[in-house]
């Protein structure tokens, strides 16, 4: 009787695995396919789901439209600033925290988590206020930074747990065989942190490539694209919408898909 | 190559004394054994040597270098360590030129560095393989290969052993003596392997809490241990201590030996334990068995005989002691049958019962006469 009951149990759980992914990817297929449809596909009621005319049309709307590739370039930059930043602060932070014993430790780490318990809408004032004042309002590097500011606790966390899972005993046999402590860290740390240093640079990208509240909130004319399009939100046309999604899930899509592997390695490990 | 000097090397963990003192001076090229259980610090002393720990008082000296207070790369060591720490994310070639590497060789030396070292440890055939393909036994192959291929002064290894199986380990241990014999170079060999220390060692030094309690070539530390400590660590069975009471004929030579089962004539020297609370310590291979009572055998009460192949292990009871005595494999006693024990009197160690070292009587004598070990 127990086979029976065994199998069951793996019925309802692919079941639920079923039932999860769907939830999930139904509205990322139907962005998709609205995407690269005709502007009346994209109307069309009762919905297509095999879509049988692909065309560029609802994407060039969107591409055309005033501001969208500025502000996707615009993007792209803060994107790549908030990653360089990150990780160069991040990886080293996260290092000393794995290798090193020092006063503060603990009361850092939990400093680190703290901040983001605090909501943004609780800081935005504030944070607006204090960028007019020092005159980055309205810049991407202001963008950028606060974009740090929101990524940075956690890789630092992430890149901790990433050298604390790194044998300290590889650096050691490195500095026995003549490396001084930075090379030892350059050349078998590092190299060995390297999916993880993947992962969080992944964790960044998402996250300041769908940021819409301080974009909105920071920028006037130099909008990144979730801001622009919430500007534009009300005014656009279905197409316009629809295309505009597309452009923010597909990027992370694309970046997760081909990174899985490391981000499951590393990510396990730290969960051990 | 080089000779090493600890000199008053104190190491502190917090309050703890992780190495409480220690002088020890390591001649050029020979094969010394840091022995003694968990925690008493001797990967801490060899990694003070290693420049991996700073030494909180004493000094170091590696050749006639004063090296307290270089950085580990400029020690000219070579470390092979407890998990073997070979580099993952390189194939087992650039493991092993790794160092060769770091001091700038020209390619063409480095590639014979490195094929040379591999042949050695048997792994020419593993050269492009990375660390995952390897088993165990051949990444310990690889972590010896990568310390021998850099020119150092000094070989330090770190229970390079420990995480082998025990048939692998076996083999290993021979293999690794020959090899360091034809290297010539000063080692130092941590481990806790009472064995591995006996079979390989030029000289042990034992440590415990910190020190070292004895230095001496394996015969000496084996048959003559310093404390109770000594005796009890070394040695599968450990020395057997029964507690004694001598009672001297007034000439300070000869005398009665008391023991809880029974007494035993002494015929030598025994001027030197006259006012100390006695041990008697003596090895299981040292006491005699026979199956009758005669002049000078002390009775005992066989508890279990454990055969073991090359030889018998007999728990017995003597008084208030119990013993391990090891007899022919061709000898079994039941359980609960009476043995006579013969106690050579040159063949037991007096040990102070309350500070438990070694007391020295001057007719102590070895398993073998030709207890000389040529280094």
């Amino acid at each position: 009787m127990a086979l029976p009951r065994i199998r069951i149990g793996r019925a309802l759980a692919y079941l639920a695995a079923i039932a999860i992914s769907a939830f999930i990817l139904a509205p990322i297929y139907l962005i998709t396919i609205s995407a690269f449809s005709s502007f009346d596909a994209v109307y069309e009621y009762p919905k297509n789901l095999v879509p049988s005319d692909l065309s560029m049309e609802s994407m060039n709307i969107f591409l055309d439209s005033d501001g969208v590739k500025e502000s996707l370039l615009r993007s792209v930059y803060v994107a790549g600033l908030t990653i360089v930043a990150c990780l160069a602060i991040g990886t080293p932070a996260g290092y000393a925290i794995a290798r090193f014993t020092f006063k503060g430790s603990n009361p850092f780490q939990l400093a680190l988590v703290s901040t983001r318990a605090f909501p943004l809408i609780i800081i935005a004032v504030p944070l607006a206020v204090t960028y007019l004042r020092v005159g980055i309002d309205d810049t991407i590097y202001g963008v950028a930074m606060a974009h740090v500011a929101f990524t940075l606790p956690l890789t630092v966390l992430v890149m901790a747990s990433v050298f604390a899972s790194i044998s300290y005993e590889l650096e050691e046999a490195a500095m026995t065989l003549g490396c001084g402590r930075l090379s030892a860290f350059r050349r078998v740390a590092l190299p060995l942190a390297l999916p993880g240093v993947a992962a969080s640079a992944i964790f960044v990208f998402v996250t300041t490539w769908n940021e819409v509240f301080a974009a909105a909130l920071l920028t006037f004319t130099n909008r990144t694209l979730p801001a622009q399009m919430l500007a534009a939100l009300d005014t656009s046309p279905l197409p316009y919408r629809l295309a505009g999604g597309f452009f923010l899930l597909a990027p992370a899509l694309v970046v997760i898909f081909l990174i899985r592997r490391y981000l499951l390695t590393t990510w396990g490990r730290v969960a051990r | 190559m080089a000779e090493i000097r600890f000199e008053g090397v104190r190491k502190n963990f917090g309050k703890f004394a992780a190495v409480d003192g220690v002088d020890l001076v390591v001649d050029d090229r020979e094969f010394v054994v840091l022995l003694g259980p968990s925690g008493c610090g001797k990967t801490t002393l060899l990694r003070c040597l290693a420049g991996l720990e700073r030494v909180d008082e004493g000094r170091v000296f590696i050749g006639d270098r004063d090296a307290t207070d270089l950085p580990p790369r400029r020690r000219r060591i070579a470390m092979v360590f407890q998990s073997y720490a070979v580099f993952p994310h390189m194939k087992v070639y650039d493991n092993i030129a790794f160092g060769l590497r770091m001091q700038k060789e020209k390619k063409a030396a480095i590639d014979e560095r490195v094929t040379s070292s591999a042949e050695l440890l048997h792994i020419e055939e593993l050269l492009d393989r990375y660390s995952s393909q390897l088993s165990g036994g051949q990444r310990q192959r690889v972590a010896v290969a990568r310390a021998i291929a850099t020119t150092a002064d000094v070989l330090l290894m770190d229970e390079p052993l420990s995480n082998l199986d025990a048939l692998l380990r076996l083999e290993m241990r021979a293999e690794l003596k020959t090899l360091l014999q034809t290297l010539d170079a000063t080692t130092i060999y941590v481990t806790h392997d009472q064995i591995e220390a006996l079979s390989m060692g030029d000289r042990i030094a034992v440590m415990n809490k910190g020190r070292i309690v004895q230095l001496g070539n394996p015969l000496e530390v084996y048959d003559n241990p310093a404390d109770t400590f000594v005796g009890g660590f070394i040695g599968n069975p450990p020395m057997n201590f029964l507690e004694a009471e001598v009672v001297g004929n007034g000439s300070g030579s000869g005398g009665v030996a008391k023991l809880s089962g029974g007494s035993l004539e002494l015929t030598g020297e025994t001027a030197a334990l006259a006012g100390h609370n006695l041990l008697l310590g003596i090895r299981a291979e040292a006491i005699g068995v026979e199956t009758s009572a005669a002049d000078g055998l002390v009775r005992a009460t066989v508890i279990v005989l454990e055969p073991l192949g090359s030889h018998n292990l007999l728990t017995v009871r003597c008084g208030e002691d119990t013993l391990k005595v090891s007899v022919q494999p061709d000898l079994f006693p039941t359980a609960g049958s009476d043995v006579w024990l013969r106690l050579e009197p040159a063949r037991i160690r007096w040990m102070d019962r309350d500070t438990g070292t070694a007391i020295r009587t001057g007719t102590e004598a070895f398993a073998t006469d030709t207890a000389v070990v040529t280094s």
